[in-house]
Protein backbone atom coordinates (compact mmCIF):
# COMPACT_ATOMS: atom_id res chain seq x y z
CA UNK A 1 0.00 0.00 0.00
CA UNK A 2 1.37 3.39 -0.99
CA UNK A 3 2.25 6.04 1.53
CA UNK A 4 0.03 9.12 1.33
CA UNK A 5 1.67 11.59 -1.04
CA UNK A 6 3.45 14.31 0.87
CA UNK A 7 4.22 15.16 4.46
CA UNK A 8 1.48 15.75 6.99
CA UNK A 9 1.22 17.39 10.37
CA UNK A 10 0.56 15.03 13.25
CA UNK A 11 -0.08 15.61 16.90
CA UNK A 12 2.38 14.33 19.46
CA UNK A 13 0.41 12.25 21.94
CA UNK A 14 3.12 11.25 24.39
CA UNK A 15 6.81 11.37 25.15
CA UNK A 16 8.30 9.06 27.76
CA UNK A 17 11.69 7.85 28.91
CA UNK A 18 12.87 4.42 27.86
CA UNK A 19 16.12 3.53 29.58
CA UNK A 20 17.88 6.66 28.43
CA UNK A 21 16.15 6.88 25.05
CA UNK A 22 12.81 8.59 24.43
CA UNK A 23 9.66 7.04 23.03
CA UNK A 24 7.70 9.70 21.15
CA UNK A 25 4.17 8.84 20.05
CA UNK A 26 2.39 10.64 17.25
CA UNK A 27 -1.15 10.23 15.95
CA UNK A 28 -1.39 9.75 12.19
CA UNK A 29 -4.99 10.27 11.12
CA UNK A 30 -4.41 9.63 7.42
CA UNK A 31 -1.86 6.98 6.69
CA UNK A 32 -2.00 3.21 6.59
CA UNK A 33 -0.43 1.35 9.48
CA UNK A 34 3.25 0.53 8.96
CA UNK A 35 4.72 -2.93 8.48
CA UNK A 36 7.58 -4.01 10.71
CA UNK A 37 10.81 -2.51 9.41
CA UNK A 38 9.20 0.49 7.71
CA UNK A 39 10.19 4.01 8.65
CA UNK A 40 8.93 7.57 8.52
CA UNK A 41 10.70 10.84 7.83
CA UNK A 42 10.16 12.98 10.92
CA UNK A 43 10.66 16.66 11.65
CA UNK A 44 9.40 18.92 14.39
CA UNK A 45 6.88 21.46 13.12
CA UNK A 46 8.57 24.20 15.12
CA UNK A 47 12.09 24.60 16.40
CA UNK A 48 13.46 22.58 13.49
CA UNK A 49 16.57 24.52 12.64
CA UNK A 50 17.77 26.26 15.77
CA UNK A 51 20.46 28.84 16.38
CA UNK A 52 22.97 27.01 14.18
CA UNK A 53 20.52 26.32 11.35
CA UNK A 54 20.13 22.65 12.17
CA UNK A 55 18.29 20.35 12.16
CA UNK A 56 17.41 21.07 8.55
CA UNK A 57 16.53 17.75 6.94
CA UNK A 58 13.90 15.36 8.31
CA UNK A 59 15.17 12.25 10.10
CA UNK A 60 14.44 8.66 9.06
CA UNK A 61 13.09 6.79 12.09
CA UNK A 62 11.67 3.26 12.12
CA UNK A 63 8.53 2.36 14.00
CA UNK A 64 8.84 0.61 17.37
CA UNK A 65 5.14 0.08 18.03
CA UNK A 66 1.80 0.98 16.51
CA UNK A 67 -1.86 0.53 17.35
CA UNK A 68 -5.17 2.04 16.29
CA UNK A 69 -5.63 5.52 17.70
CA UNK A 70 -8.71 6.58 19.58
CA UNK A 71 -10.74 8.71 17.22
CA UNK A 72 -9.26 7.14 14.07
CA UNK A 73 -5.91 6.60 12.42
CA UNK A 74 -2.89 4.99 13.96
CA UNK A 75 -0.61 5.80 16.84
CA UNK A 76 3.07 5.51 15.94
CA UNK A 77 5.76 5.05 18.59
CA UNK A 78 9.31 6.08 17.66
CA UNK A 79 12.39 5.24 19.73
CA UNK A 80 14.86 8.12 19.74
CA UNK A 81 18.47 8.34 20.82
CA UNK A 82 19.62 11.96 20.92
CA UNK A 83 22.79 11.65 18.86
CA UNK A 84 22.50 15.00 17.05
CA UNK A 85 20.36 18.11 16.68
CA UNK A 86 17.55 16.30 14.85
CA UNK A 87 17.09 13.36 17.17
CA UNK A 88 17.57 15.69 20.16
CA UNK A 89 14.74 17.96 19.00
CA UNK A 90 12.48 15.04 18.13
CA UNK A 91 13.20 13.52 21.53
CA UNK A 92 11.99 16.62 23.32
CA UNK A 93 8.72 16.94 21.38
CA UNK A 94 6.03 17.51 23.98
CA UNK A 95 2.49 16.25 24.15
CA UNK A 96 0.31 18.51 22.02
CA UNK A 97 3.18 19.66 19.80
CA UNK A 98 3.10 18.91 16.09
CA UNK A 99 5.48 16.89 13.94
CA UNK A 100 5.78 16.52 10.18
CA UNK A 101 5.73 12.91 9.03
CA UNK A 102 6.09 11.30 5.61
CA UNK A 103 5.47 7.58 5.34
CA UNK A 104 5.28 4.72 5.94
CA UNK A 105 8.35 4.32 3.73
CA UNK A 106 10.63 1.51 2.64
CA UNK A 107 10.19 -2.24 2.63
CA UNK A 108 9.65 -4.53 5.60
CA UNK A 109 10.86 -7.76 7.12
CA UNK A 110 9.64 -10.94 5.43
CA UNK A 111 8.20 -13.80 7.49
CA UNK A 112 10.18 -17.05 7.64
CA UNK A 113 8.97 -19.62 5.15
CA UNK A 114 9.05 -22.47 7.67
CA UNK A 115 6.91 -21.72 10.69
CA UNK A 116 5.94 -25.22 11.79
CA UNK A 117 6.32 -25.99 15.47
CA UNK A 118 9.61 -27.83 14.98
CA UNK A 119 11.29 -25.19 12.81
CA UNK A 120 13.95 -22.86 14.12
CA UNK A 121 11.65 -19.97 13.33
CA UNK A 122 12.72 -16.41 13.65
CA UNK A 123 15.70 -15.15 15.64
CA UNK A 124 15.59 -11.41 16.27
CA UNK A 125 18.95 -9.85 17.13
CA UNK A 126 19.08 -6.22 18.21
CA UNK A 127 21.19 -3.63 19.90
CA UNK A 128 21.08 0.08 20.63
CA UNK A 129 18.31 2.13 19.11
CA UNK A 130 18.07 -0.61 16.48
CA UNK A 131 15.88 -2.65 18.81
CA UNK A 132 12.95 -0.49 17.68
CA UNK A 133 11.88 -2.25 14.47
CA UNK A 134 12.46 -5.61 16.14
CA UNK A 135 9.97 -4.70 18.85
CA UNK A 136 7.30 -4.23 16.17
CA UNK A 137 8.43 -7.38 14.34
CA UNK A 138 8.25 -9.40 17.56
CA UNK A 139 4.71 -8.14 18.12
CA UNK A 140 3.71 -9.22 14.63
CA UNK A 141 5.28 -12.64 15.02
CA UNK A 142 3.51 -13.11 18.36
CA UNK A 143 0.18 -12.14 16.82
CA UNK A 144 0.65 -14.63 13.99
CA UNK A 145 2.08 -17.45 16.10
CA UNK A 146 5.39 -17.43 14.26
CA UNK A 147 7.93 -19.23 16.46
CA UNK A 148 10.58 -16.71 17.45
CA UNK A 149 13.29 -15.83 19.89
CA UNK A 150 14.65 -12.36 20.65
CA UNK A 151 18.26 -11.63 21.55
CA UNK A 152 19.13 -8.13 22.71
CA UNK A 153 22.46 -6.58 23.63
CA UNK A 154 22.93 -3.67 26.01
CA UNK A 155 26.03 -1.98 27.36
CA UNK A 156 25.28 -1.65 31.07
CA UNK A 157 22.66 -0.85 33.69
CA UNK A 158 22.56 2.81 32.62
CA UNK A 159 22.09 2.02 28.92
CA UNK A 160 18.98 -0.08 28.46
CA UNK A 161 17.13 2.15 26.00
CA UNK A 162 14.18 0.41 24.41
CA UNK A 163 14.25 -2.63 26.71
CA UNK A 164 10.77 -1.86 28.02
CA UNK A 165 9.42 -2.37 24.49
CA UNK A 166 10.06 -6.06 25.13
CA UNK A 167 8.40 -6.19 28.54
CA UNK A 168 4.84 -7.25 29.29
CA UNK A 169 2.25 -5.13 31.03
CA UNK A 170 3.60 -6.31 34.40
CA UNK A 171 6.96 -4.80 33.51
CA UNK A 172 8.68 -8.17 33.40
CA UNK A 173 10.77 -9.13 30.40
CA UNK A 174 8.81 -11.27 27.95
CA UNK A 175 9.83 -14.95 28.15
CA UNK A 176 10.93 -15.10 24.50
CA UNK A 177 13.61 -12.43 25.08
CA UNK A 178 17.19 -13.09 26.19
CA UNK A 179 19.71 -10.41 27.07
CA UNK A 180 23.44 -9.95 26.82
CA UNK A 181 25.06 -7.08 28.68
CA UNK A 182 28.66 -6.01 28.56
CA UNK A 183 28.77 -5.45 32.33
CA UNK A 184 26.86 -8.63 33.11
CA UNK A 185 24.36 -6.92 35.40
CA UNK A 186 21.67 -9.02 33.83
CA UNK A 187 21.55 -11.78 31.25
CA UNK A 188 24.69 -13.18 29.71
CA UNK A 189 27.85 -11.16 30.24
CA UNK A 190 29.09 -10.51 26.72
CA UNK A 191 27.70 -9.54 23.37
CA UNK A 192 24.51 -10.40 21.65
CA UNK A 193 26.45 -12.45 19.12
CA UNK A 194 27.46 -14.71 22.03
CA UNK A 195 23.78 -15.56 22.34
CA UNK A 196 23.36 -15.96 18.61
CA UNK A 197 26.29 -18.28 17.95
CA UNK A 198 24.95 -21.41 19.71
CA UNK A 199 21.62 -20.98 17.91
CA UNK A 200 23.36 -20.76 14.54
CA UNK A 201 25.32 -23.90 15.41
CA UNK A 202 22.11 -25.85 16.13
CA UNK A 203 21.01 -28.62 13.79
CA UNK A 204 17.81 -26.85 12.82
CA UNK A 205 19.33 -23.40 12.32
CA UNK A 206 19.08 -23.48 8.53
CA UNK A 207 15.30 -23.68 8.66
CA UNK A 208 15.24 -20.35 10.47
CA UNK A 209 15.77 -16.72 9.62
CA UNK A 210 17.74 -14.13 11.57
CA UNK A 211 16.39 -10.56 11.67
CA UNK A 212 18.77 -7.92 12.91
CA UNK A 213 19.00 -4.20 13.51
CA UNK A 214 21.58 -2.30 15.51
CA UNK A 215 24.97 -0.62 15.35
CA UNK A 216 26.99 -1.26 12.18
CA UNK A 217 29.63 -3.38 13.93
CA UNK A 218 26.94 -5.59 15.43
CA UNK A 219 25.14 -5.93 12.10
CA UNK A 220 28.36 -6.83 10.34
CA UNK A 221 29.12 -9.49 12.97
CA UNK A 222 25.62 -10.92 12.60
CA UNK A 223 25.85 -10.84 8.80
CA UNK A 224 29.20 -12.64 8.83
CA UNK A 225 28.12 -15.28 11.36
CA UNK A 226 24.95 -16.03 9.43
CA UNK A 227 26.89 -16.33 6.18
CA UNK A 228 29.35 -18.73 7.81
CA UNK A 229 26.49 -20.90 9.05
CA UNK A 230 24.44 -20.57 5.86
CA UNK A 231 21.49 -19.12 7.76
CA UNK A 232 19.25 -16.59 6.04
CA UNK A 233 19.46 -13.11 7.54
CA UNK A 234 17.60 -9.86 7.02
CA UNK A 235 19.33 -6.69 8.17
CA UNK A 236 17.58 -3.38 8.80
CA UNK A 237 20.19 -0.76 7.96
CA UNK A 238 20.53 2.93 8.57
CA UNK A 239 22.11 5.42 6.20
CA UNK A 240 22.31 9.19 5.86
CA UNK A 241 19.08 10.03 4.10
CA UNK A 242 17.69 13.42 3.07
CA UNK A 243 14.32 12.48 1.60
CA UNK A 244 13.25 8.88 2.24
CA UNK A 245 11.48 8.46 -1.13
CA UNK A 246 14.24 7.91 -3.66
CA UNK A 247 14.84 11.53 -4.62
CA UNK A 248 18.19 12.43 -3.11
CA UNK A 249 20.31 9.32 -3.84
CA UNK A 250 22.13 9.98 -0.56
CA UNK A 251 21.50 6.65 1.15
CA UNK A 252 23.74 4.59 -1.11
CA UNK A 253 24.72 1.14 0.18
CA UNK A 254 27.34 -0.77 -1.83
CA UNK A 255 26.12 -3.96 -3.50
CA UNK A 256 28.29 -7.06 -3.77
CA UNK A 257 29.88 -6.94 -7.21
CA UNK A 258 29.59 -3.18 -7.57
CA UNK A 259 26.99 -0.48 -7.73
CA UNK A 260 24.74 0.79 -5.01
CA UNK A 261 21.31 0.28 -3.54
CA UNK A 262 19.18 3.19 -2.39
CA UNK A 263 18.38 2.19 1.15
CA UNK A 264 15.15 4.20 1.30
CA UNK A 265 13.47 2.46 -1.63
CA UNK A 266 15.46 -0.79 -1.89
CA UNK A 267 15.54 -1.22 1.92
CA UNK A 268 15.83 -0.44 4.74
CA UNK A 269 15.63 -4.22 5.16
CA UNK A 270 18.21 -6.03 3.04
CA UNK A 271 19.05 -9.71 2.83
CA UNK A 272 22.53 -10.53 4.03
CA UNK A 273 23.60 -11.46 0.51
CA UNK A 274 22.52 -8.06 -0.82
CA UNK A 275 25.11 -6.31 1.34
CA UNK A 276 28.83 -6.11 0.67
CA UNK A 277 29.72 -5.16 4.22
CA UNK A 278 27.92 -3.17 6.91
CA UNK A 279 30.19 -0.21 7.51
CA UNK A 280 30.22 3.02 9.44
CA UNK A 281 31.03 4.65 6.10
CA UNK A 282 27.39 4.58 5.12
CA UNK A 283 25.53 3.53 8.23
CA UNK B 1 -0.20 30.81 -18.14
CA UNK B 2 3.56 30.83 -17.53
CA UNK B 3 5.78 29.53 -20.28
CA UNK B 4 9.40 28.66 -20.79
CA UNK B 5 10.84 28.81 -24.32
CA UNK B 6 7.34 28.40 -25.74
CA UNK B 7 6.48 25.47 -23.45
CA UNK B 8 3.27 26.24 -21.61
CA UNK B 9 3.35 25.40 -17.92
CA UNK B 10 0.46 24.96 -15.50
CA UNK B 11 2.56 26.84 -12.95
CA UNK B 12 6.06 28.31 -12.86
CA UNK B 13 7.73 25.91 -10.41
CA UNK B 14 9.97 23.17 -11.81
CA UNK B 15 12.19 20.70 -10.01
CA UNK B 16 15.93 21.14 -10.02
CA UNK B 17 17.62 18.33 -11.93
CA UNK B 18 18.71 15.49 -9.71
CA UNK B 19 16.43 16.30 -6.80
CA UNK B 20 13.36 14.27 -7.70
CA UNK B 21 13.15 10.75 -9.06
CA UNK B 22 9.57 10.69 -10.32
CA UNK B 23 9.76 6.97 -11.04
CA UNK B 24 10.83 6.12 -7.49
CA UNK B 25 8.35 8.63 -6.06
CA UNK B 26 5.52 7.00 -8.01
CA UNK B 27 6.50 3.63 -6.58
CA UNK B 28 6.44 5.08 -3.07
CA UNK B 29 3.39 7.32 -3.26
CA UNK B 30 1.39 5.64 -6.03
CA UNK B 31 -0.58 7.42 -8.73
CA UNK B 32 -1.42 10.21 -6.27
CA UNK B 33 1.88 11.60 -7.52
CA UNK B 34 0.40 11.96 -11.02
CA UNK B 35 -2.97 13.27 -9.83
CA UNK B 36 -1.26 16.01 -7.87
CA UNK B 37 2.08 16.37 -9.64
CA UNK B 38 4.10 19.03 -7.81
CA UNK B 39 5.96 20.59 -10.73
CA UNK B 40 4.97 22.62 -13.78
CA UNK B 41 7.56 20.73 -15.83
CA UNK B 42 9.76 17.81 -14.86
CA UNK B 43 13.53 17.91 -15.27
CA UNK B 44 15.19 14.49 -15.33
CA UNK B 45 18.22 13.54 -13.35
CA UNK B 46 21.30 14.15 -15.49
CA UNK B 47 22.01 11.33 -17.93
CA UNK B 48 25.47 10.58 -19.28
CA UNK B 49 26.55 8.61 -22.36
CA UNK B 50 27.42 5.54 -20.30
CA UNK B 51 25.92 4.24 -17.03
CA UNK B 52 27.37 5.58 -13.79
CA UNK B 53 27.13 4.02 -10.33
CA UNK B 54 27.75 7.29 -8.51
CA UNK B 55 30.18 8.20 -5.76
CA UNK B 56 31.20 6.13 -2.76
CA UNK B 57 29.35 6.95 0.44
CA UNK B 58 29.11 9.04 2.47
CA UNK B 59 27.12 11.12 -0.02
CA UNK B 60 25.24 13.72 2.02
CA UNK B 61 26.03 15.94 4.97
CA UNK B 62 23.64 18.31 6.70
CA UNK B 63 24.88 21.87 7.14
CA UNK B 64 23.33 24.99 8.67
CA UNK B 65 20.16 25.55 6.63
CA UNK B 66 21.37 23.27 3.89
CA UNK B 67 23.22 20.17 2.86
CA UNK B 68 26.26 19.10 0.89
CA UNK B 69 25.89 16.27 -1.60
CA UNK B 70 28.41 14.27 -3.55
CA UNK B 71 26.06 11.89 -5.32
CA UNK B 72 28.13 11.57 -8.49
CA UNK B 73 25.37 11.45 -11.14
CA UNK B 74 24.32 7.81 -10.86
CA UNK B 75 22.23 7.00 -13.94
CA UNK B 76 21.50 4.22 -16.42
CA UNK B 77 23.34 5.89 -19.28
CA UNK B 78 21.82 7.20 -22.50
CA UNK B 79 20.50 3.90 -23.85
CA UNK B 80 19.20 2.70 -20.49
CA UNK B 81 17.44 6.00 -19.99
CA UNK B 82 15.83 5.96 -23.42
CA UNK B 83 14.70 2.35 -23.12
CA UNK B 84 13.62 2.17 -19.48
CA UNK B 85 13.10 5.59 -17.94
CA UNK B 86 11.87 7.86 -20.73
CA UNK B 87 8.65 5.90 -21.41
CA UNK B 88 7.78 6.08 -17.72
CA UNK B 89 8.66 9.77 -17.41
CA UNK B 90 6.46 10.39 -20.45
CA UNK B 91 3.50 9.30 -18.30
CA UNK B 92 3.95 12.36 -16.10
CA UNK B 93 1.24 14.97 -16.68
CA UNK B 94 3.73 17.80 -17.41
CA UNK B 95 6.32 18.68 -20.07
CA UNK B 96 9.57 16.74 -19.77
CA UNK B 97 13.01 18.33 -19.82
CA UNK B 98 15.96 15.94 -20.03
CA UNK B 99 19.27 16.88 -18.45
CA UNK B 100 22.41 15.72 -20.27
CA UNK B 101 26.11 15.76 -19.43
CA UNK B 102 29.08 14.47 -21.41
CA UNK B 103 32.81 15.09 -21.44
CA UNK B 104 33.31 15.51 -25.17
CA UNK B 105 31.40 17.51 -27.75
CA UNK B 106 30.91 14.34 -29.76
CA UNK B 107 29.31 12.51 -26.83
CA UNK B 108 27.22 15.56 -26.00
CA UNK B 109 26.06 15.69 -29.61
CA UNK B 110 25.20 11.99 -29.65
CA UNK B 111 23.12 12.35 -26.46
CA UNK B 112 21.37 15.51 -27.60
CA UNK B 113 20.58 14.00 -30.97
CA UNK B 114 19.13 10.80 -29.54
CA UNK B 115 17.13 12.53 -26.80
CA UNK B 116 15.84 15.37 -28.96
CA UNK B 117 14.54 12.87 -31.49
CA UNK B 118 12.06 11.55 -28.93
CA UNK B 119 8.67 13.19 -29.09
CA UNK B 120 8.20 12.83 -25.32
CA UNK B 121 10.98 15.36 -24.73
CA UNK B 122 10.00 19.04 -24.65
CA UNK B 123 13.43 20.52 -23.99
CA UNK B 124 16.99 19.63 -23.09
CA UNK B 125 19.02 20.98 -20.21
CA UNK B 126 22.80 20.90 -20.69
CA UNK B 127 24.70 20.18 -17.49
CA UNK B 128 28.02 21.86 -18.26
CA UNK B 129 29.54 21.52 -14.79
CA UNK B 130 31.93 18.94 -16.19
CA UNK B 131 35.30 18.92 -17.90
CA UNK B 132 35.86 18.80 -21.63
CA UNK B 133 38.42 15.99 -21.67
CA UNK B 134 40.09 17.52 -24.74
CA UNK B 135 40.68 20.96 -23.29
CA UNK B 136 40.71 20.02 -19.61
CA UNK B 137 38.50 23.01 -18.89
CA UNK B 138 35.22 22.81 -17.07
CA UNK B 139 32.86 23.80 -19.87
CA UNK B 140 30.58 25.85 -17.68
CA UNK B 141 33.47 27.77 -16.15
CA UNK B 142 34.60 29.15 -19.49
CA UNK B 143 32.52 31.39 -21.80
CA UNK B 144 34.29 30.23 -24.99
CA UNK B 145 33.97 26.54 -24.13
CA UNK B 146 30.29 27.06 -23.44
CA UNK B 147 29.79 28.96 -26.69
CA UNK B 148 31.68 26.31 -28.66
CA UNK B 149 29.60 23.54 -27.13
CA UNK B 150 26.40 25.34 -28.06
CA UNK B 151 27.77 25.96 -31.57
CA UNK B 152 28.14 22.20 -31.90
CA UNK B 153 24.76 21.30 -30.41
CA UNK B 154 22.53 24.05 -31.71
CA UNK B 155 22.20 22.68 -35.25
CA UNK B 156 21.09 19.28 -33.94
CA UNK B 157 17.67 20.24 -32.68
CA UNK B 158 15.04 22.92 -32.73
CA UNK B 159 13.95 21.94 -29.25
CA UNK B 160 14.90 24.41 -26.53
CA UNK B 161 18.42 24.05 -25.13
CA UNK B 162 18.74 25.26 -21.56
CA UNK B 163 22.23 25.72 -20.16
CA UNK B 164 22.57 24.93 -16.45
CA UNK B 165 25.12 27.39 -15.14
CA UNK B 166 27.58 26.59 -12.39
CA UNK B 167 27.89 29.17 -9.62
CA UNK B 168 31.53 28.24 -9.04
CA UNK B 169 32.93 30.98 -11.26
CA UNK B 170 33.86 34.60 -10.78
CA UNK B 171 31.46 35.85 -13.46
CA UNK B 172 28.52 33.59 -14.29
CA UNK B 173 27.13 36.37 -16.47
CA UNK B 174 30.08 35.96 -18.84
CA UNK B 175 29.35 32.24 -19.20
CA UNK B 176 25.69 33.06 -19.78
CA UNK B 177 26.88 35.37 -22.56
CA UNK B 178 28.74 32.48 -24.15
CA UNK B 179 25.59 30.37 -23.96
CA UNK B 180 23.58 33.15 -25.59
CA UNK B 181 26.09 33.65 -28.42
CA UNK B 182 26.08 29.90 -29.03
CA UNK B 183 22.33 29.91 -29.48
CA UNK B 184 21.01 28.65 -26.16
CA UNK B 185 17.30 29.25 -25.54
CA UNK B 186 17.53 29.73 -21.78
CA UNK B 187 19.84 29.43 -18.81
CA UNK B 188 19.10 27.81 -15.46
CA UNK B 189 20.94 28.73 -12.30
CA UNK B 190 22.35 28.03 -9.86
CA UNK B 191 23.85 24.58 -9.64
CA UNK B 192 25.30 23.70 -6.22
CA UNK B 193 28.18 25.62 -4.67
CA UNK B 194 31.34 23.65 -4.07
CA UNK B 195 31.63 22.87 -0.39
CA UNK B 196 32.99 20.42 2.11
CA UNK B 197 32.86 19.50 5.78
CA UNK B 198 34.82 17.35 8.17
CA UNK B 199 33.26 14.69 10.32
CA UNK B 200 33.82 15.83 13.90
CA UNK B 201 34.03 12.19 14.97
CA UNK B 202 37.07 11.51 12.78
CA UNK B 203 38.47 14.87 11.64
CA UNK B 204 38.39 13.44 8.12
CA UNK B 205 36.39 14.78 5.18
CA UNK B 206 32.77 13.92 5.83
CA UNK B 207 31.99 12.97 2.25
CA UNK B 208 33.34 9.93 0.45
CA UNK B 209 34.36 12.06 -2.49
CA UNK B 210 36.09 14.62 -0.28
CA UNK B 211 33.85 17.50 -1.31
CA UNK B 212 30.44 18.11 -2.77
CA UNK B 213 27.85 20.71 -3.65
CA UNK B 214 26.04 22.91 -1.14
CA UNK B 215 22.31 23.50 -1.54
CA UNK B 216 19.36 24.65 0.50
CA UNK B 217 18.39 28.04 1.94
CA UNK B 218 22.05 28.67 2.83
CA UNK B 219 22.83 29.39 -0.84
CA UNK B 220 19.80 31.55 -1.66
CA UNK B 221 21.44 35.00 -1.46
CA UNK B 222 24.24 33.79 -3.74
CA UNK B 223 21.71 32.43 -6.21
CA UNK B 224 19.70 35.65 -6.19
CA UNK B 225 22.76 37.74 -6.96
CA UNK B 226 23.77 35.45 -9.79
CA UNK B 227 20.28 35.63 -11.26
CA UNK B 228 20.43 39.42 -11.02
CA UNK B 229 23.82 39.64 -12.70
CA UNK B 230 22.91 37.18 -15.46
CA UNK B 231 19.65 39.02 -16.08
CA UNK B 232 21.63 42.23 -16.54
CA UNK B 233 23.98 40.59 -19.05
CA UNK B 234 21.80 38.47 -21.34
CA UNK B 235 18.29 38.46 -22.76
CA UNK B 236 17.73 34.71 -22.32
CA UNK B 237 14.91 33.45 -20.13
CA UNK B 238 16.19 32.40 -16.72
CA UNK B 239 15.15 29.37 -14.68
CA UNK B 240 16.01 30.59 -11.18
CA UNK B 241 16.82 28.26 -8.32
CA UNK B 242 18.87 27.98 -5.17
CA UNK B 243 17.37 27.48 -1.75
CA UNK B 244 13.76 28.15 -2.65
CA UNK B 245 11.50 26.74 0.03
CA UNK B 246 8.52 29.11 0.01
CA UNK B 247 6.48 31.16 -2.42
CA UNK B 248 8.09 34.29 -1.01
CA UNK B 249 11.51 32.88 -1.89
CA UNK B 250 10.31 32.14 -5.42
CA UNK B 251 8.91 35.68 -5.73
CA UNK B 252 12.39 37.07 -5.06
CA UNK B 253 13.82 35.13 -7.98
CA UNK B 254 11.01 36.29 -10.26
CA UNK B 255 11.48 39.87 -9.12
CA UNK B 256 15.17 39.72 -10.04
CA UNK B 257 14.49 38.44 -13.51
CA UNK B 258 13.79 34.70 -13.50
CA UNK B 259 10.86 33.69 -15.72
CA UNK B 260 10.26 30.46 -13.83
CA UNK B 261 11.84 28.89 -10.76
CA UNK B 262 12.88 25.44 -9.59
CA UNK B 263 12.76 23.74 -6.21
CA UNK B 264 15.44 21.25 -5.25
CA UNK B 265 16.49 20.51 -1.70
CA UNK B 266 13.13 21.58 -0.27
CA UNK B 267 11.52 18.59 -1.99
CA UNK B 268 13.61 16.33 0.26
CA UNK B 269 11.91 17.90 3.27
CA UNK B 270 8.49 18.14 1.67
CA UNK B 271 7.71 15.86 -1.29
CA UNK B 272 4.95 18.24 -2.41
CA UNK B 273 7.10 21.37 -2.01
CA UNK B 274 6.81 22.29 -5.70
CA UNK B 275 3.03 22.53 -5.55
CA UNK B 276 3.14 24.30 -2.21
CA UNK B 277 5.61 26.90 -3.46
CA UNK B 278 3.45 27.44 -6.55
CA UNK B 279 0.34 27.91 -4.43
CA UNK B 280 2.10 30.25 -2.03
CA UNK B 281 3.48 32.21 -4.94
CA UNK B 282 0.07 32.63 -6.47
CA UNK B 283 -1.51 33.77 -3.23
CA UNK B 284 1.35 36.01 -2.12
CA UNK B 285 1.64 38.04 -5.32
CA UNK B 286 -1.10 40.14 -6.74
CA UNK B 287 -2.18 38.62 -10.07
CA UNK B 288 -1.38 41.80 -12.00
CA UNK B 289 2.14 41.83 -10.63
CA UNK B 290 2.74 38.28 -11.82
CA UNK B 291 1.57 39.14 -15.33
CA UNK B 292 3.64 42.32 -15.38
CA UNK B 293 6.70 40.41 -14.33
CA UNK B 294 6.06 37.81 -17.00
CA UNK B 295 5.62 40.49 -19.66
CA UNK B 296 8.86 42.20 -18.70
CA UNK B 297 10.74 39.01 -19.28
CA UNK B 298 9.26 37.99 -22.60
Amino acid sequence: MSAPFGRRLCEVAANRDSGGYRVVSVIDREGPGPRAGQFYMLAAASGWGGRDGRAFLPRAISVAATRPAAGGGVRLDFLLDAVGPGTARLGELGEGEAAWITGPLGNSFAAPREVSAGAAGAVLVGGGVGVAPLALLRRRFSEHDVPHRVLLGFRDRAHTGGLDLFCGSSGALCPDVRLATEDGHTGLQGRVTDLLLPILAGDDARSGVVYSCGPPAMLEAVRTLCAEHAVAVELALESPMACGFGACFGCAVPKPGGGFLRLCVDGPVLRGDEVEEVSHAYA
Amino acid sequence: MPELCGIELAHPVLNASGTYDAIAARAVFGDALLDDFPFGAFVSKTITPEPRAGNAPRRIWETPSGMINSIGLPNKGLEGFLAEDLPRLAELPVPLIVSIMATTREDFARCVGRVAARAEVAAIELNVSCPNVHSGLIVGEDPSETEALLDALRPLTEKPLIVKLTPNVAAPAAVAGGAERGGADAVSLINTLKGTATDPATGEPALGNGYGGLSGPAVRPVALEQVRSVRAAVDLPIVGMGGISTGADAAEFLALGAVVVAVGTESFRDPRAGARVAAELESSLRPERISEAALDLD
